[in-house]
Order: structure tokens, then sequence, then C-alpha cells
């Protein structure tokens, strides 16, 4: 039997398959043992050849089955998804290596060898992570310096959120316009008087003591909500054909897109005292929202201003021809489609907010990620950055992921083209 | 006659107000402000002016690329802290497109494992804020390397510790000549590019520019070796013991750990955009394109670079450059982890010890603004060089 190495084919095929297999499946015992049992099955090989085994004999072994309609299915998925050239193979066992040496050590060190009993540093005895620092300084990380005692406060007002914005799934369209409303005027309000307190005979609450993963949301929260209106405010006057108005917009959009968000957040903290009458006093907190929603509304409207652009000059004359006026024509016909076309837009700046706002420990305020900083260097818990790290990480992501999904949701769901 | 008069001076009224009660809104609020900025100096007893720039900083900084000690100006200072801003943008910037056009491409690959793998990296990367990422390179990452004396070891020339990265330090003679050499060598390419295009467009006649330019590119820089006088030496960093206990690599260029984790924290953010850019940008050359080209004979390397990436980069381009201003500016967050970047050496320490915070924040504010400006205007220009010239 004469088998062509060069270009393997149909005709003998099993006799391939066998060689082809053989190879790959020698290829791949020797990185396990490699790895795992710490024996090097070819290490009789000179220096470098032993260190590139397994990625040889893999390769070869890919070479002899890259056979194209050989009829078997799972072979030609194979063939196609992984393994359609020498480049492609390599790069497909590169992959398939790393994640053999490296998954096993992850996992090993986030769950197998990790330790979730105890209550303190030494209840940490495997190699792996010590989960028990996320677990003691979970109430912290959640919620700051607040109160234990208080806390109810907090899941109350975001209960309250929550809830409101479930509702707008529910209920019938004619009650959204409500809740919407009373989303943006009544519950920033409500819920920043329920937090701070010194009302109704609630416990004042210094917003010094807020903080943690509640702080991330109050500060995002506040920010989203009054970002969005003066960005599109600021769209609207950087497309107006008044002079001064356009050119104050331009100046001002472009003075905080010019500037990263930690120095503004430093002006808000040493240079905006100087800045108000003498004796009085605005709050740190109150400082930073004013200062992070300037500065997102600065990115939003251009955001806004791309869907402003994008839209034909039909739908200006339109309304103009049936009598409308600048802020009928606005309202009723021209945002309504614009913010339609740019939800991917506003959801990234969003997303960018959430994602800036570990920012604020430049004035001292200690969100989740500044929580973490504080805890790991606490006496009893040094060395655990990487623990809270990856925690606050695993946080972070959950959000930003969830965000970016429900976007494209929404991108679908409100896309009128057919 | 008299109603034509009120018409328009209706429609002036209807222009004029808002425009009017905006610029009002804009001066009142600056001379409030103003006003009170003055008031609260006088009560501290300081006066505003930029004056301080020239006095002597007395503070040290850990890591600077320029002499500096304490004995130099706040001015010098500055200098520094701008320099080291730059420095990292730079690092930042080749290693995000490095990474960034390979998991780009990547994602658009039709090996299953690589696309997957590629489009993991985006979606971890990308939702985790940058902040958290540079402190877990640095306290958590780069904190778990061994001590100098088990420095993890590139044959013997590079060592990787906790105290950082000791790479081998060139030590050129006559370096001006090199650089001279070089720019002379690009000059060269281009020159040999122009020609070769000529010939191939008036005369039909293929000349190999691709070669001869990597052939002049290695070339010239040679010669200048050769009878330049230019000369290059390595200074290999070597352990020393420093006490009983303390080893420390003396010699060579040592890379600190926050110049290292800034570097790759802001490189691995930034990429999962770029890579996001570069996606968009092949995607948005249409299959006809590539198919028009491969029908009137171009071969594969052909249509890449004379009809896929002429138009891809048309697209990845703009939303890049943005990146790279954004990678800048992020740049500012060396602040959370000391390196001593425009932020921390100049709006933290020298804010602190002179205590003028309108003038420090305004320069620092203003550098980033005029960086920033350059940048985009320079980004103008280059939209309107490449932009469909339609006939």
């Amino acid at each position: 039997m004469y088998l062509n190495l060069l270009k393997p084919n149909k005709k003998n095929l099993s006799a391939y398959l066998v060689l082809g297999i053989s190879l790959l499946s020698f290829g791949f015992i020797d990185i396990f043992s490699n790895t795992f049992l710490k024996f090097n099955i070819t290490g009789f090989f000179p220096g470098l050849v032993t260190y590139f085994s397994p990625m040889l004999l893999g390769a070869f072994g890919l070479h002899f089955i890259r056979i194209e309609y050989s009829g078997n299915k799972t072979l030609d998925a194979i063939n196609k998804n992984l393994n359609s050239s020498n480049f492609n193979a390599i790069l497909s066992l590169i992959v398939i290596f790393i994640i053999i040496k490296y998954l096993p050590l992850l996992l090993n060190w986030a769950f197998f060898d990790a330790n979730f009993l105890g209550s303190s540093k030494e209840d940490c005895t495997g190699n792996g992570a010590c989960w028990v620092f996320v677990k003691v300084w979970f109430n912290r990380f959640m919620y700051g310096m607040y109160p234990d005692a208080e806390q109810w406060r907090i899941n109350f007002s975001f209960l309250i959120l929550l809830s409101s914005i479930g509702s707008i799934f529910v209920l019938p369209n004619k009650f959204k316009k409500y809740i919407i409303l009373f989303l943006l005027f009544i519950f920033p309000i409500i819920s920043l008087n329920l937090i701070s307190g010194g009302l109704f005979g609630l416990k004042l609450i210094k917003t010094g003591a807020w903080g943690g993963l509640s702080l991330t949301f109050i500060v995002s929260a506040f920010a989203l909500i009054f970002c969005f209106p003066i960005g599109v405010f600021l769209a609207l006057g950087r497309r107006s054909n008044l002079p001064a108005i356009k050119y104050s917009s331009i100046g001002f959009i472009e003075l905080w897109r010019g500037v990263p968000l930690i120095t503004v957040l430093f002006m808000s903290a040493v240079m905006f005292p100087m800045f108000l009458p003498d004796g009085t006093y605005m709050d740190k907190l109150m400082r930073v929202i004013i200062a992070i929603t300037l500065f997102e509304a600065a990115y939003m409207a251009e955001v806004v201003r791309g869907g402003l652009q994008a839209l034909p000059r039909g739908q200006y004359d339109a309304a103009k021809s049936l009598g409308m006026g600048y802020w009928r024509m606005h309202f009723l016909i021209i945002l309504p489609q614009a913010l339609k076309l740019v939800i991917p837009g506003i959801a990234n700046t969003f997303l960018a907010l959430v994602k800036d706002t570990p920012l604020i420990f430049v004035v001292g305020l200690l969100e989740l990620a500044g929580m973490i900083g504080l805890a790991k260097t606490n006496p009893e818990w040094l060395g655990m950055a990487a623990e809270g790290y990856v925690f606050a990480a695993f946080v972070f992501w959950i959000i930003c992921f969830a965000m970016s999904r429900y976007s494209l949701n929404l991108e679908r769901k409100l896309s009128t083209e057919r | 006659m008299n109603l034509k008069n009120l018409s328009i001076n209706l429609k002036n009224k209807k222009r004029l107000i808002p425009q009017v009660l905006t610029l009002l809104f804009i001066v009142l609020g600056i001379s409030y402000f103003a006003f009170n900025a003055q008031v609260n100096m006088g009560n501290r007893g300081i006066s505003f002016g930029y004056g301080f720039l020239s006095q002597e900083a007395s503070f040290d900084i850990g890591f600077s690329l320029i002499d500096y000690d304490g004995s130099h100006t706040y001015a010098r200072a500055f200098l520094v802290g701008l320099l080291n801003t730059l420095l990292v943008s730079f690092i930042g910037i080749l290693l995000a497109t490095l990474i960034g056009v390979t998991v780009g491409i990547g994602r658009l690959s039709s090996n299953y494992l690589v696309a997957k793998f590629s489009e993991v990296y985006v979606e971890v990367f990308r939702n985790i804020p940058l902040l958290l990422q540079l402190f877990f390179w640095y306290f958590a990452a780069l904190r778990a390397l061994p001590l100098p004396e088990q420095a993890i070891n590139f044959n013997d020339i590079s060592y990787l510790t906790v105290k950082g990265w000791y790479v081998p330090k060139f030590l050129w003679i006559n370096f001006s000549t090199f650089v001279f050499s070089i720019m002379a060598a690009i000059v060269a390419i281009i020159f040999v590019s122009k020609y070769a295009k000529k010939q191939r467009e008036e005369f039909g006649k293929y000349v190999p520019s691709f070669y001869i330019g990597i052939g002049l590119f290695f070339l010239i820089p040679a010669l200048s070796f050769l009878i330049g006088g230019v000369s290059l030496d390595f200074e290999i960093p070597v352990l020393k013991q420093m006490t009983t206990t303390i080893f420390n690599f003396q010699g060579g260029v040592s890379i600190i750990p926050e110049l290292l984790s800034l570097a790759m924290a802001l490189s691995m953010y930034t990429a999962t955009f770029i890579a996001e850019n570069v996606r968009a940008g092949i995607l948005g050359i249409g299959k006809g394109q590539k198919e028009a080209a491969a029908s009137i004979g171009l071969t594969k390397v052909q249509i890449l670079k004379l009809v896929v990436l002429p138009q891809a980069l048309r697209i990845i381009i703009p939303p890049t450059t943005n990146q790279y201003l954004n990678l800048t500016k992020n740049s500012s967050l060396a602040a959370a982890i000391a390196y001593p970047d425009l932020v921390l050496v100049f709006a933290g320490t020298a804010l602190m010890q002179t205590g003028r915070a309108i003038e420090i924040v305004s320069i620092t504010m203003g550098t980033y603004l005029l960086i920033s400006l350059l940048i985009s205007s320079f980004m103008n220009w280059y939209n309107k060089s490449v932009a469909i010239k339609e006939k």
C-alpha cells in the first residue's frame, strides 16, 4: 500500500486516519503527562524538539487527517472548523494547549483548592483562593461603612427601583409614562432622603459612610438620570443655528471630552470649593456626582449628535411643513428617531459611566474597588488582593455584560428596518 | 412699512434673546466663580499667578526620563510628569494596536477555537473597569513575581522580578548618526516606492519595491555601523549581593512594576475596543469587492493590499485614533498605583506642596486638552485626505 504523505487523500482514508489520530493522541498524551504527571515522555529528543514535541506531533497528525470531502461528517466538521490549513491547525493546537495548561490551574485556584469556610485568615489552609476574605467583608463590600442596622434603607430604595423598572415590562403601555416620570423625578428625591436620613426620625448618615457596591449604584444611577437630558440639550445646542449657543455648546463639549475624568474629579475635590462663596460647603458626593454627570453628558451629546446627523433632511422638512415649532419638531419627530438610531452608543456611554465610577477613590469615596483596597490593607487580611479584585471584577463584569446584552436586545426590538 | 419692520424685529428678537441669555448666563457664572475665588484666595493670603513654576520643587520623583532631583523647578517636575505620561501612552498604544489587530482578525478567523478565544478575550476585558484591571496587575499579579535571587530568567540577559523587569541597557556611540541613517533609509524607501508606482502606472513595468525596501531598511543602518563609526554595546544586568540577605540587580535598565502594570492594563483594555474596530472595518468591506478583485486576476496578497486594506483602514482609523486618545487620557489612572505621571506628580504632589489648586488643575487639564485637540485636528486632516473623492 502506498501512502502519499504530502497530500492525504480519500483513497486510503482509514490508513491516514489511523496514522493521523495516533500521532495526534500521542501529542496529547505527551502534553497531559507533562502538565499533570510531571513526566516528559519525549524527553529523549534534543532540547528544543522536546519542548515543541506535542506541537509537532499534533501538527503532523492534523495534517494527515486533513482530507476534504471524506464522507465522515465529524471529520469534515473538524477539518472545516479547526484544521483548514497548516496554519489553522497550529493555531488550534496552541489554543488547546493553552487551555490544557492553564485552565486547570485557574480552576484549582478559584474552586478546588480554594477555601470557602471559616471566619479568619487562619482558616485558609489550601493553596487556592481564600474566599473567606470576601465572605467576611461581604457586608462592607456592599454597603461600605453604612451602619448595619440601617442597611434596610438602601435595600428598600433598590427594591423600589427594581420593582418600578420591573413593572415597566409588566404593566400596559398606558402606565409606562407615569412610571418613567416617577423614576426620573420622584424616585431620586425619595431614595436620596431615605438613604441619607435626617427626616421622619430616620438617623442621619453622612455620605462619608456610604460606600461599597451600593455607592457604585447610587453614583451611576444619579449620573445616568441627569447626564441624559443634559446631553440631549447639548447636542441640540451644538446643531443650533444660533452662533452663541452653538459655540458655547461646542466649547463645553470639547472641554470635557478633552480631559481625563480623574482630573475632573480632582477639580471637583480641590478646585471647586475655591469657587464657592466663603463658608459654604457642598457635600463631597454631590460634587462628585455633578462632575461625573457633566463629564458623561459631553460624551452623551456627541452620541446624540450622531443620531441627529444621521436623520434625513426630509424628516425636518416634513415636521416644519406641518407647522411644528422647534421644540415640538424635536420632541415629537426628530429625537424619537434619532435616539433609536444611537441606542448602542447610549448604552456604551452608560457602560463607560458605570466602569468609571471606581475612579471616585481620588476624592476619598470608597465604592466597591475602594473598599477592597481598604480591606486588603487590613493587618489581619494582608495578601488578599487577588481574591478581592477578582471578586470585584466578577461583579462589574456581570453588571456590564448584562447591560451590553440588554442594549443589543433593545436595538433589535426597536429596529424598524424590514 | 411699519409692519414689515416689526416682523423683522420679531424674527431678530427670536434669534437674539436666547443667545443673549446664554451669553449672559455664562458671563455671570464665570464672574461669580471668579469673584468667589478671589475672595477665598484673599482670605488665605495667596495670590493667583503662575510664578511658582520657577520655584524649587524640593520633592523627588521615583522614575524620570530626564535629569531631575529636588533642586529643580516645578516646571521641570511638570515636564518629568508629562514625559512619563507620554512614555506609558506610547508603549500602551503600541501594545494595544498589536493585540487589538491580532484579536480583531482572530474574531473573524474560520478557526472556531481562535474565533471563540478572541471573543472571550474581548468580552471579558472590555466589561471590567480599567481601574480594577490595573489594581489586579499591580497588587495581585506582579506582586506574585519572585524576589531578585529567584528571578525569572530570560536567557541570562533579562530578568523579571517583583522589583521590576531588568533589561539590557543599550550603550550607543554616535547614536545620532544611526538615527540619521534610519531617516535616510525611510526617505529612500519612500522614493523607491514612488518610483515603482510610476514605473508600474506609466510603463507597466514591475519593480519589486517591497524587497528593495526591506533591503534598504537593513542596508543603510548597517552601513552606518561599518563606516559611520556607530557602535552598540549592551550592559547586561547582574545579580549583586547587597547585604547577607538582600540581593538586587545592577546595571541595565529597570522597568518599574508600576510602568509594567499600567502599560499592561491600558493595552489589554484598549485592545478590546481596537479589536472591535478592526472587525467592523473588515466586515464593512462587501464580499463583492473581494470577488471583483479576484475576478480581475489579483492574487490574494494583492487583494488584501490593494482592495481590502485601503478601504478597511478608512473605517478603522478614525475610531481607533479615538481609542488612542482615550488610552492617553486613561493613563492618568497611574495616580492610583503611584506611577509618577502628570496627574500624580503635578496635580498630586506639587498641588499638595504649593496649595495652588486653580493654577495647577488648570495647567493639568490644559495639557490634556492640548494633546486631545492636537490629535483630533490631525485626525480631521487625515480623514479629509483619505475620504473618498467623488467625481
